[in-house]
């Protein structure tokens, strides 16, 4: 079965390609193509991970992709291991769901074919990173990623604000993105190879110095934080939101998002060998989270209150990866896919039927839309942490690697400090609190009390609510995988490879368990508490005018990048280029033009037409010639 | 005879033709001059051929050559002054300068 993961991605590709070039003529508008792609993907995708669990080894498809005359040759070629094997399968069932979703959701939208051909290549992309099994394909998959999600969140370009959106998050990812290829110089430099097993090899062996190791891990954990959003890059993500929102359930579940988690996961032992690279995770893990949580509270678009959870439950899965945690990380991320894409499919429903983002325009929608009531708040309180829900089980084993690593006996092989596993724990269980403290005003604004938007909101088509079962199931019992009631630390030996054997079970610490449960029940209550009754005249924070005005401000960040970066490059650099491109470079240009008109200009007069004139220029020329040579030769 | 006397004499029979086809107005004496010309070389190549006393006479046949050329380059240059003067009713070699910028 693993044989045929190279169709995987080479299906989805072959959708984009039909859908972009036969479009209006394929049957549905190429939706069904698209679909189909995916659901043959799945279906092996599905074989694989049998092959997986059942002990199959690793398998390799090499093969050279540009070899050069010198010998160096480019590689391309896919690894399938136990962690590539659950990615395909969370990958293609959340495309999946999403494309069948997106055909009652984008009905009707004039660019609906191009839609249809950027989903199945943003699913290629993803697919990409996730086979690789060198650096550089890897970079193939993460740039096609980077360019759909500019497509897909400009989706409505027509409106400025999502076009600027769109710009902002190639941008801003961008940024990123520059320290990766960097670390993957740093690497080639290093390893004399794009091949991940050679580099992690290298690192093992210590025939990469410390030093290289620390440089390329930081750097490679640039891209990850541009891409999944971590402080300081993380302001692309809520902005995105300007996407149609199968996208942003898309971008925030399977891809994208999940590109600079997994990224880390395939690195990890090169990252575990450098304790710098691995403080460096946890630290920028702990402000996201707890950062992206606090904004979370002052949302009143129902989407960016999601776009905040994602960013906090991205930075959740760097810190379980940050303090060691390989599999409690991963973990997140498999069970995160499932309920996050649950909750914005769900949101995508209130939005199709409310026509609006804004909570203070929805409430009382438990009665008239029970389906997308029940499954959002599966999902819901799967964020929030609740047993047995799926987040309950990885984000405790998140809380449990910490603590272990904070306050037990870590074990031997991790390079994270104390003292940064202490506040990664701390910080995740305030965290915890926020987090069940948001989606508790959420729910009870959009689905308690009386109805404030206009028109009369209702469920829509079966294409809407069918995902949002299957997801609400997913949501309910990924969790169980790797939950230590179903049996021994299962998920663990699904994404062990050969570099990362299973570091030993992460044993569920259930008094752990109590007490971040506790937490998040207090939170929920809280929210209860203070929202049941619907829309508060005022929001209670604002009480604290300067802690809401800088939440408001999203702590003055996008002010910061606005005035301090963007001021600086369309003000100043943005113009110096124009004057330099119009005045130096295209002045040279046109200078040669004009100078050569201008000689000629001068120098036709010589041309009189009298032909006596010329006999004369050619004697004296002759004479001239004369002269010369007979100077020359004669000495 | 030194090969002296015929350089100089060929010398200013060429001097003679540079002048007249740099100074003349009439087409049909620059075409003359250029005759003049074309036959100072004429007799810088017997003369030359008699000094080197060369076997093949090379210089001399050459010079046949020229005065083979010289004849039909008149013809065509006397043919173009026709047609110059009659479409332009002149023959003054300044007054035909269309070839100009």
């Amino acid at each position: 079965m693993e044989r045929l993961a190279w169709l995987v991605p080479a299906l989805t590709l072959t959708a984009w390609a039909l859908i972009l070039l036969l479009g209006k003529r394929l049957p549905g508008k190429g939706a069904p193509v698209g679909i189909l792609a995916v659901a043959a993907g799945w279906v092996i995708s599905l074989g694989i991970l049998a092959r997986v669990i059942g002990g199959g080894d690793v398998y390799h498809l090499r093969g050279e992709w540009a070899p050069f005359a010198s010998g160096f040759s480019i590689p391309i070629g896919i690894t399938v291991d136990g962690l590539a094997a659950v990615l395909l399968v969370v990958v293609t069932t959340i495309s999946l769901l999403v494309q069948v979703y997106s055909v009652g959701y984008m009905r009707g939208d004039k660019r609906y074919v191009l839609y249809f051909a950027n989903l199945s290549l943003f699913t290629s992309g993803m697919l990409i990173v996730v086979l690789a099994d060198n650096l550089l394909f890897l970079l193939v998959g993460w740039e096609i990623m980077g360019v759909c999600s500019y497509f897909l969140i400009g989706h409505w370009w027509e409106d400025q604000a999502n076009a600027r959106a769109a710009i902002k998050a190639f941008l801003v990812t961008r940024v990123g993105d520059i320290g990766f290829l960097l670390g993957i110089f740093v690497f080639f430099w290093a390893a004399k190879s794009f091949d991940i097993e050679r580099i992690v090899a290298g690192v093992e062996s210590g025939a990469i110095s410390g030093h290289t190791v620390t440089l390329g891990a930081v750097l490679l954990f640039c891209g990850a934080i541009g891409k999944s959003g971590q402080f300081p890059l993380h302001v692309w993500l809520p902005d995105a939101m300007a996407g149609p929102t199968p996208v942003s359930a898309l971008i925030h579940a399977a891809t994208m998002v999940a590109a600079g988690v997994f990224l880390v996961a395939r690195m990890f032992p090169v990252f575990e060998a450098s304790g710098i690279a691995m403080n460096e995770i946890a630290v920028i893990a702990s402000i996201t989270m707890l950062i992206a949580a606090l904004l979370a509270l002052v949302q009143d678009d129902i989407k960016r209150v999601l776009a905040y959870s994602t960013v906090s439950q991205l930075a959740y899965m760097m810190a379980g990866l940050g303090v060691g945690g390989y599999e409690a990380g991963v973990f997140h991320l498999f069970t995160h896919a499932f309920f996050k894409a649950l909750l914005f499919l769900a949101a995508g429903s209130l939005i199709h039927a409310v026509h609006s983002n804004d909570m203070s325009k929805m409430g009382g929608l438990a009665r008239v839309m029970p389906w997308t009531f029940w499954t959002f708040t599966i999902g819901a309180l799967a964020l929030a942490g609740i047993f047995p829900l799926a987040g309950f089980w990885s984000k405790d084993e998140i809380l449990t690697e910490a603590w272990n690593l904070g306050f037990g006996t870590p074990a031997e092989h991790v390079a994270t400090s104390q003292g940064i596993a202490q506040i990664v724990f701390v910080t995740g269980l305030v965290t915890a609190f926020l987090t069940a403290f948001y989606v508790a005003r959420m729910l009870w604004l959009t689905f308690a009390g009386s109805y404030r938007g206009a028109g009369e909101p209702h469920e829509r088509d079966g294409f809407l609510l069918l995902p949002l079962v299957v997801l609400a199931a997913g949501a309910a019992l990924a969790g169980l995988v790797g939950s230590p009631l179903v049996g021994e630390n299962n998920f663990g030996a699904w994404i062990a490879t050969p570099q990362l054997p299973t570091h030993g079970a992460v044993v569920l610490n259930w008094g752990l368990a109590a007490a971040a449960t506790a937490v998040a029940a207090l939170g929920i209550g809280l929210g209860w508490r203070l929202y049941r009754g619907g829309l508060p005249e005022r929001e209670y924070l604002e009480a604290l005018p300067l802690v809401y005005k800088t939440l408001q401000r999203k702590f003055f960040l996008d002010d910061l990048y606005e005035q301090g970066i963007v001021r600086l490059v369309v003000g100043a650099l943005a113009p110096a280029t124009y004057w330099v491109d119009q005045r130096v470079i295209d002045g040279a240009v046109n200078g040669t033009a004009i100078g050569t008109r201008q000689l000629a200009r001068g120098l036709r007069h010589l041309q009189t037409g009298q032909a006596q004139w010329y006999a004369a220029a050619l004697f004296v020329g002759v004479v001239g010639l004369v002269v010369v040579v007979s100077q020359v030769i004669g000495r | 005879m030194p090969l002296l006397y015929p350089l100089v004499f060929a010398a200013f029979l060429f001097s003679a033709g540079v002048y007249g086809v740099l100074a003349r107005r009439n087409a049909v004496m620059v075409l003359m001059s250029v005759e003049l010309m074309l036959n100072a070389v004429n007799v810088n190549l017997v003369a030359f051929n008699a000094y080197l006393k060369d076997q093949l006479l090379a210089g001399q046949v050459f010079a046949l050559f020229v005065v083979a050329v010289a004849a039909a380059e008149v013809g065509i240059g006397l043919a173009i002054v026709l047609l110059i003067f009659r479409n332009r009713e002149t023959v003054n070699i300044d007054e035909v300068d269309l070839l100009r910028w």
